[in-house]
């Protein structure tokens, strides 16, 4: 057994265990942190297949910046937990329903799966030529996908201005500060200053 | 002798473990000196004497100290989440260490000389906020939890700035690995080739957002003494809060390291014709943890709308431009290879 073969069942195993944990677990901030766990191994699986930028990015962006905020909002929540599973009776079959369509969907979709013809032979080294793959997806997403690179960054930013849109109110009945206002104040008239001599104190 | 510790398995497994001891040790052994060149600093600003009892000018006292925490009893609070409660500073010290698996001391003196190192530092320094998030929560008491909900806010927005700020090295250097972009910084007017030069403004808005990525003073708002007691940290005692102080200690130096390797040359030497080495990172590192410590004595902690106010509205808007900037220097080549330093060959 090599080093990767160990890492590759390390890794996979969290993964998994990191999935189930956050699905099973009775309090949602730990469900959270599996899920955090999976992400994190998901990025050891990614490295092992010699694509570490996905690897860093995934850590940045999932890890870093979204599951900090589920976690901050998870955080904030008061569930009642017995309520909660009062009502998960009541939408059992429609998840049952949901998964099960999943599972076929998946299956169907495994079942239609054949590697192309080249693809085993360069499992070994996915990128041609001894490309680093950071410079090879930056050529294909930049070059090659530009557009479509830049049509994705639309409808994100669409999502973003959406979601300012839905959150945004003006409160009239608080007091603001005016940082502007605060700035220019006169230091003369705002504070007086002492010169205290090094050493002696007032 | 030299075969066992580069062919076999656990030859090489004992190899790592010895290369990791030699950046440790010496890390941790400095780390306790900075702790107590940090406080002198901060005393002298105050006209005090600061720790001068334990040894001789006090050189002792972050041993005193480290005893001191290691030997109280770890006190958990009745209500707390005992796992994640416990699992928060590991987190914090672990996180810490791990990053300095990526950081070039001198040429090619690295644990892990890795294509994506600087991605690397960045998302480890994207998890310290775990940390504290963690602590805050499962402290189960107001003050924690309103510490953690503000550092989790603080880390997220200046991370931001920080990340497009270091896109910009990136741009001029073409490489994601800290060896090339030293050597990018490599030319013939030693000082005036470091990237401090064509990032100019860029550099001190890297350093406050690092004071603000790791909690210093002017923007330590998570452990605000005279608002939330000590913050996420209230609750913990002994060991788990040595962990803490540690972890971030160690994220500032590392900060320090950031600082030096990205604007000013690493290893390389600022006169042109004197030997590169080890020695001046050291230097550099000293230097700018110097810095970080004055900063800490000499300015007041800023409100937290304003912190928010400069992060959002005046950082992010002025690194993104510069990224633009830059992008467009470097690829029409002005001034030569002033921005462009891939252009060279460097």
């Amino acid at each position: 057994m090599t080093p990767m073969v160990l890492a590759f069942y390390a890794f996979a195993t969290s993964t998994l265990v990191g999935g189930l944990m956050t699905v099973i677990g009775r309090n949602p901030v730990h469900s959270v942190l599996w899920l955090i766990l999976a992400f994190l191994s998901s990025a050891g699986l990614f490295v092992l297949l010699g694509a570490e930028f996905i690897a860093m990015l995934l850590m940045i962006v999932y890890v870093g910046a979204v599951a900090v905020l589920f976690l901050f909002v998870v955080m904030m929540l008061d569930i009642d937990f017995s309520e909660l599973k009062a009502q998960m009776a009541k939408y059992m079959p429609l998840a049952l329903v949901i998964g099960v369509i999943l599972l076929m969907q998946l299956a169907i979709a495994f079942g239609a799966w054949g590697f192309d013809a080249g693809a085993q032979g360069r499992l070994a080294a996915p990128v041609e030529g001894g490309v680093q793959n950071t410079t090879g997806l930056g050529l294909l997403i930049y070059d090659t996908y530009f557009i479509l690179f830049q049509l994705a960054g639309l409808i994100l930013l669409v999502a973003m201005i959406g979601a300012i849109v839905l959150t945004l109110r003006h409160r009239q009945d608080i007091r603001r500060q005016n940082i502007l206002d605060q700035m220019y104040r006169d230091p003369q008239e705002a504070m007086d200053l002492k010169d205290v001599k090094p050493g002696q104190g007032l | 002798m030299v075969e066992f510790f580069t062919t076999t398995n656990l030859g090489i497994v004992l190899l790592v473990l010895g290369q990791c001891l030699l950046v440790l040790v010496p890390l941790l052994t400095a780390l306790a000196f900075l702790l107590l060149a940090d406080r002198k600093v901060w005393a002298a600003v105050m006209m005090r004497r600061g720790p001068n009892v334990v040894g001789a000018f006090g050189l002792l006292q972050s041993f005193a100290d480290f005893i001191k925490y290691i030997f109280k009893e770890v006190v958990i609070p009745a209500g707390a989440d005992k796992v994640v409660f416990l699992m928060a500073p590991m987190m914090t010290f672990v996180l810490a260490v791990i990053a300095w698996a990526v950081i070039p001391f001198n040429d090619r003196w690295v644990l892990a000389d890795i294509n994506v190192a600087i991605l690397y530092v960045f998302a480890v320094s994207t998890l310290e906020v775990y940390g504290v998030i963690m602590g805050g929560w499962a402290s189960n008491s107001k003050y924690p939890f309103l510490g953690s909900l503000r550092s989790a806010a603080q880390m997220i927005s200046y991370e931001v700035s920080i990340g497009l700020i270091i896109v910009g090295v990136i741009l001029s250097t073409g490489s994601l690995n800290f060896g090339e972009i030293v050597a990018a910084q490599d030319g013939g007017w030693g000082i005036f080739s470091w990237y401090w030069l064509p990032h100019f403004p860029m550099v001190f808005l890297f350093f406050i957002s690092a004071l603000a990525e790791t909690n210093r003073p002017p923007f330590d708002l998570p452990e605000a003494e005279s608002e939330l007691v000590a913050g996420y940290q209230t609750e913990y005692s002994s060991t788990p809060f040595l962990l803490f102080m540690i972890g971030e200690l160690m994220s500032v130096v590392l900060m320090c390291a950031l600082v030096s390797l990205l604007f000013f040359g690493g290893w390389l030497s600022p006169i042109p014709g004197l030997p590169d080495g080890v020695f001046w990172l050291v230097l550099k590192m000293a230097f700018f943890f110097f810095i970080f410590a004055m900063v800490k004595a000499i300015t007041p902690r800023y409100r937290y709308d304003q912190l928010m106010r400069l992060g959002w509205k005046v950082f992010l808007p002025f690194s993104l431009g510069w990224v633009v900037l830059v992008a467009f220097l470097a690829k029409f080549e002005i001034l030569g290879s002033f921005w462009a330093r891939y252009a060279m060959g460097g």
